[in-house]
Order: C-alpha cells, then sequence, then structure tokens
C-alpha cells in the first residue's frame, strides 16, 4: 500500500466521525500548548529575574548577616533577622581592603509612606552616598542623598518612580515630586531626588523603593547600629574571588572568630547569586513543564482510548481489509498513521494557540514570557512520538485480528 | 486449476481437538462453477477458508494455479488473496458511507494499482456486476440489498482473479433479489469464464452451479455434475 493511498485512507477514516477526532485532537492541543506557556513563562522569569540581578551592579559583593550558606539571596528579604554587621566592619572593610573601589552600607525595612491622601507599604532603603555607584543607579532630577546628610542625619529621601506615582498620582512626574515632603512611618522627610526606572517586578521591583541617610534609618527606625548589607564594588572582575576571601578573613577577625565555619556574615559575589536564581528558575521551568506535561500524557491516552475504539469498531472493515490482501504490516501502518496524524494537528494547532496565548500573557503584563524554538520544536516531535507510542499498542492489535474471526465479528 | 488432495483440518483448544475437515480431495478446472453444499458443521466453512488462503490445512496439500498454497506464511497467504482470489460474503461487507466506486476500488489500492487506473477498472467491474451506472457514486448506505451484493461482486473480480468464492451470498437477501444475484454469478461463469465456488446449504441455491460437491461431516458425501439434466 502507497503513502498517499494511507494518507487518503486516514483522512476517510478521520473525517468519518468528526466530533470524536476533534475531541481527541483537543486533548492533544491542550497539553502542547500548555507545555509551551509554563516553559515560556518560566523562561520568560528566568529571563526577568536575571537582567534584574545584572542591572543591580557589576562587580558586586554583598555581604550579609547571619550564615546563610544556601540560596543567600532568597533569604535576603529576612535580612537584619541577624545582627552582626555594623558601620565600623564597613567602614574597615573599605580602608583595608585594596580592591574595593566603593562601599555601601543598607538598612532596609518596609515602612507606611503617605503624601497627602495618597499612602503606600513601600521598601525604605537606608544607604550612603557611593550607593548609585555599587548598584548602577541613576538620579532622574534633583540629588542622591550625600556624605552631608549622612552625617548630619537629615531626613532626605530619594524616590523610586513607582514610588512617585503610587503618592503623586499615575501622571505625576519626578519635578512634581522634588521638593514635598513625605511621611515615612509617620516622620517628614523632604524628597530631594527620583531615580530613574530599572525595571523588575513583583519582589525584584526595584523602582518601589525609597532611598535615605542609613544614619536615619538606624536612628528613627530600626532603633540600633546594625546593617541589613554591606554592598561592595570591586575595581575588577579579576580581582573578585581575591577580595571576596580578603574580606572574608577581615571580617572574621574584626569579629573574632576562628573558624570560617561559624561565620557570623555571608560574602557572595553576583555570579554566585546569579547562578543560585538561574537553578531556582530552572527548577521553576522544569516544574511546569511536568506539570503540563501530564496535560499531554492524559492527551495521549485519549488518543490510546480513542484507537482502541476505532479498532473494535472496525473489526469486520479489518478483516475484510485483510481479505482482500492487506498484510498485517498495511493495517499496522494505517492504523499508526491515523493515530500520528491526530496528535501531529493537534501538536500544529498546539504550538500556534501556546505561541498566542503566550504572546497574549506578555501583550497584557500579566508575565515575562518567553517562547523558545526549542521548546516548539520539542512540542511537535513529542506529539508525534505520543502518536506513534499510543497508536502502537492499538494499531497491533488490529493487525493481529484473524481475518476469519474478524469478518464474522458482530 | 485448484487441487486439493486430502486435506485435514484440527482445531485444537486446549487438549481437545476437533477435526472439521477430514480428508478432502477434490478438483476444481479453471472456468467451471462449483457449488459445496453442506449442513453447517460438516466443514464447508472451514473449506472456503482454506480455499480462500485465509487459513491452511493441518495436513494435506492445496495447489491453487499450481502454487501450493498450504504451507505458505501470513504475508504469501495475504498476496495469494491479494491476487488470486475474490471474496463474495453472506454479511456483503462494505466500508460504510463510502460509495460503490470506492469500494470496489479497495483491492486495488492494495494491490497498489496506479490511481488513474483503479477507477476505469473498478467501472468495468461494477458494468459486469450489473450495476446501474447511477448507482456509481451512491454511499453504501444508500443502496439496496441487491446492489450492495452486486457492488461487492464487483469489487470481488476487480483484480481478476483466479478464483471467486462466495460465501452464502444470497443469504442476507430475499429469494427474488437473491435469484438476480445467482443469475450475475452464472452469467460470469458462461459469459466470461469466471471460475466461481458457490458455498451454500440451501439446495435451491446450488443447483444454480454445474457442479455440486457434498460435504458431511468434515467428508466428501458426493459430487455431482449431472443434477441439471434431471
Amino acid at each position: 500500500m502507497k503513502l498517499t493511498d494511507t494518507l487518503e485512507e486516514t483522512f476517510i477514516a478521520l473525517s468519518s466521525n468528526k466530533a470524536r477526532t476533534g475531541l481527541t485532537i483537543l486533548g492533544i492541543v491542550i497539553g502542547i500548548s500548555s507545555v509551551i506557556v509554563m516553559v515560556s513563562v518560566g523562561q520568560g522569569a528566568t529571563g526577568s529575574i536575571q537582567a534584574s540581578i545584572e542591572s543591580t551592579g557589576s562587580n558586586l559583593l554583598m555581604i550579609t548577616p547571619g550564615a546563610l550558606r544556601n540560596f543567600g539571596y532568597s533569604a535576603r528579604s529576612a535580612g537584619g533577622t541577624a545582627q552582626s554587621l555594623t558601620i565600623d566592619d564597613a567602614n574597615a572593610i573599605a580602608s583595608q581592603v585594596s580592591s574595593v573601589q566603593y562601599m555601601t552600607p543598607e538598612v532596609t525595612g518596609r515602612y507606611q509612606v503617605v503624601y497627602k491622601g495618597n499612602n503606600t507599604n513601600t521598601s525604605i532603603m537606608g544607604t550612603s552616598d557611593t550607593y548609585p555607584e555599587v548598584r548602577n543607579l541613576s538620579i532622574d532630577q534633583g540629588v542622591f542623598i550625600t556624605s552631608q546628610d549622612i552625617n548630619n542625619v537629615s531626613k532626605a529621601a530619594v524616590l523610586g518612580p513607582t514610588v512617585v506615582t503610587d503618592l503623586f498620582g499615575t501622571d505625576a512626574t519626578a519635578s512634581d515630586a522634588i521638593g514635598q515632603t513625605i511621611k515615612i512611618n509617620k516622620m517628614e522627610f523632604k524628597v530631594v531626588g527620583v531615580a530613574k526606572a530599572k525595571g523588575g517586578t513583583g519582589f525584584m521591583n526595584q523602582d518601589d523603593r525609597i532611598y535615605i541617610p542609613y544614619t536615619v534609618s538606624q536612628r528613627y527606625f530600626s532603633g540600633n547600629k546594625y546593617l541589613s548589607e554591606i554592598d561592595l564594588q570591586i575595581s575588577s572582575p579579576n580581582l573578585m574571588t581575591s577580595a571576596q576571601n580578603d574580606v572574608t578573613s577581615l571580617l572574621l577577625s574584626l569579629h573574632n572568630i576562628a573558624d570560617p565555619t561559624l561565620a557570623d556574615f555571608t560574602v557572595q559575589n553576583q555570579a554566585d547569586i546569579l547562578s543560585s536564581i538561574s537553578s531556582i528558575s530552572q527548577t521553576l521551568t522544569i516544574l511546569l513543564g511536568a506539570i503540563a506535561g501530564i496535560s499531554l500524557l492524559v492527551g495521549g491516552i485519549g488518543i490510546m482510548n480513542m484507537m482502541l475504539t476505532t479498532v473494535t469498531e472496525r473489526t469486520r472493515e479489518i478483516g475484510l481489509r485483510k481479505a482482500i490482501g492487506a498484510k498485517a504490516k498495511d493495517i499496522t501502518f494505517q492504523f499508526l498513521t491515523e493515530a500520528v496524524v491526530l496528535t501531529f494537528s493537534g501538536g500544529i494547532v498546539g504550538v500556534f494557540l501556546g505561541c498566542i496565548i503566550s504572546w497574549g500573557v506578555k501583550y497584557f503584563n500579566l508575565y515575562q514570557t518567553k517562547v523558545s524554538f526549542l521548546s516548539v520544536l520539542l512540542a511537535v516531535a513529542v506529539s508525534a512520538a505520543i502518536g506513534i507510542i499510543f497508536g502502537y499498542y492499538p494499531a497491533k492489535r488490529a493487525a493481529k485480528l484473524n481475518p476469519i474471526e474478524a469478518l464474522r465479528y458482530e | 486449476m485448484i487441487e486439493v488432495n486430502n486435506i485435514v483440518k484440527i482445531y485444537q483448544t486446549g487438549s481437545i481437538g476437533f477435526q472439521a475437515l477430514s480428508g478432502v480431495s477434490f478438483k476444481i478446472k479453471d472456468g467451471e462453477f462449483v457449488a459445496i453444499m453442506g449442513p453447517s458443521g460438516s466443514g464447508k466453512s472451514t473449506l472456503m477458508h482454506i480455499l480462500g488462503a485465509l487459513d491452511t490445512p493441518t495436513t494435506g496439500t492445496y495447489f491453487l494455479d499450481g502454487r501450493d498454497v498450504s504451507t505458505l506464511n501470513e504475508d504469501e497467504l495475504a498476496d495469494i488473496r491479494k491476487n488470486k482470489i475474490g471474496f463474495v460474503f453472506q454479511a456483503f461487507n462494505l466500508l460504510p458511507r463510502t460509495t460503490a466506486l470506492r469500494n470496489v476500488s479497495l483491492p486495488l489500492v492494495y494491490a497498489e494499482i496506479a490511481p488513474e487506473e483503479r477507477g476505469k477498472k473498478a467501472k468495468e467491474s461494477l458494468r459486469a456486476a450489473g450495476l446501474d451506472e447511477e448507482y456509481f457514486d451512491h454511499l453504501s448506505n444508500q443502496l439496496s440489498g441487491g446492489q450492495i451484493q452486486r457492488v461487492a461482486i464487483a469489487r470481488a473480480l476487480v483484480n481478476n482473479p483466479a478464483l471467486i468464492l462466495a460465501d452464502e451470498p444470497t443469504g442476507n437477501l430475499d429469494s427474488k433479489t437473491g435469484e438476480i444475484v445467482l443469475q450475475t454469478f452464472e452469467k460470469l461463469n458462461k459469459e466470461r469464464g469466471r471460475t466461481i465456488i458457490l458455498i451454500t446449504h440451501e439446495h435451491d441455491v446450488a443447483k444454480h452451479a454445474d457442479r455440486i460437491i457434498s460435504l458431511k461431516d468434515g467428508l466428501v458425501i458426493s459430487d455431482t455434475k449431472d443434477h441439471k439434466k434431471r
């Protein structure tokens, strides 16, 4: 039997029961499109997280209190719970480790911020004048916190662009905010500058933030001398490892700790953080893909179910085909072709649907998505493979039918 | 030329064997119209399956056009069925919701005849089976019983087989339509020289043939050619 004839037979067979064929294909369409959408969401998340980490600065070393051996970055939101770093540590590092170009301390907290009727709960970052250098922050209008503000413990605030719109209205520009007085945790602050947008979403949003002198944070908000984080910019990427070692040994001696495994702080560089976040988001992608894969499996079982029903229904037809000279391999091939055509057409439709949904999710700003060519290719290959795997058993069953019994089948 | 020598067929179910044929021998020359008769259980269905290359005998030989069919494997049997045998079944066995023409073309698909030739051959065959031209494109479920059996006969003819095997071809038809179908077989035999074997349990049907082989309990009990003269 020729391939063109097999395809024609397949078309006739599948179109003779359109509702059943359509529903079976739908199972595959849903499976394939959800795999594509889920993987695109996962990869989009990976991409945006990486971009936002890279935007936080280059040649960056981060020192956080507490011994966070694994995934220090994700635990950073709890920074300050362990209290071991002080401004003396920070200053000692800045003066004694030669490869440190800039140092900036951070004291973070979340407080209620009010301007007239509007209020928002945002991240308050107590820091120093070197923050823009270390963290790649640019000022849109006005100035950043100066060393004078720090020494005078003056209540000056630099707003992130999200905070500007939250407090001054969606149409507000940076100039509307400058010079205004806002209340952070019921204390009045003067807005001296507005930062440029850096991007990032959700908990990674670096624009939903207010910068104030760290001395103010310590005195009025945390009420103690500790820091949540010390950030260092190292002069050259080649010096990152040696700088990390120097900082670690200096802090160990300052804290009188002999055993490095008992350190009450963690020094991480950006590459470490990037790789740990990447591994998290890759796990996320795999997880999402696996969940979607289950629906694909269910779709495959649907194909098998339909093919088994078809074989039973068409027993006499199979008997007749054998009586007029069809070989077992002709029958196998015919039913296998039916299954593969079902899954493959479902796969193609699924790819289109998946791409459209991914695009829609991105367009309506729900999540960042990224459809990779590889995931499309994989989805199509998987759909064809499902046809072969789930179609094989019914096809073999059809081919094995005894023509005499098949012709007598009622 | 068909030559059956001492065919025995035993169906084995577990340890119990059932002997359906106990040594059947006969010869059928090309162009003969033979009826194989017998009550149910006589072994005529088993014999038909063997003659039709759907099954092989336990012992004995079956030569069809000089080739021993009794020792072939499944794929070789399929080739014999494809090239040498045309079946007409009691239950017709047309493909549902498919045109008469396409039903008749089906054996040509497996014989890998070029698509352009299939239509021509199928039409020729339908004409020979006596179906009016206007029904060629009707779906199988829009045809009457007699028309359906003509399509089935056309399908059996289309590959120009050495042998047409008809298994109770009138069993599902009323007597008038059955008569027309039997006349079609007679015509194919007389006018086109087709070798036809008709399997039936009814004497009225069998008498249309030139020769009647009667089976009982797996054995040939009579083989007559002169029933028409009586």
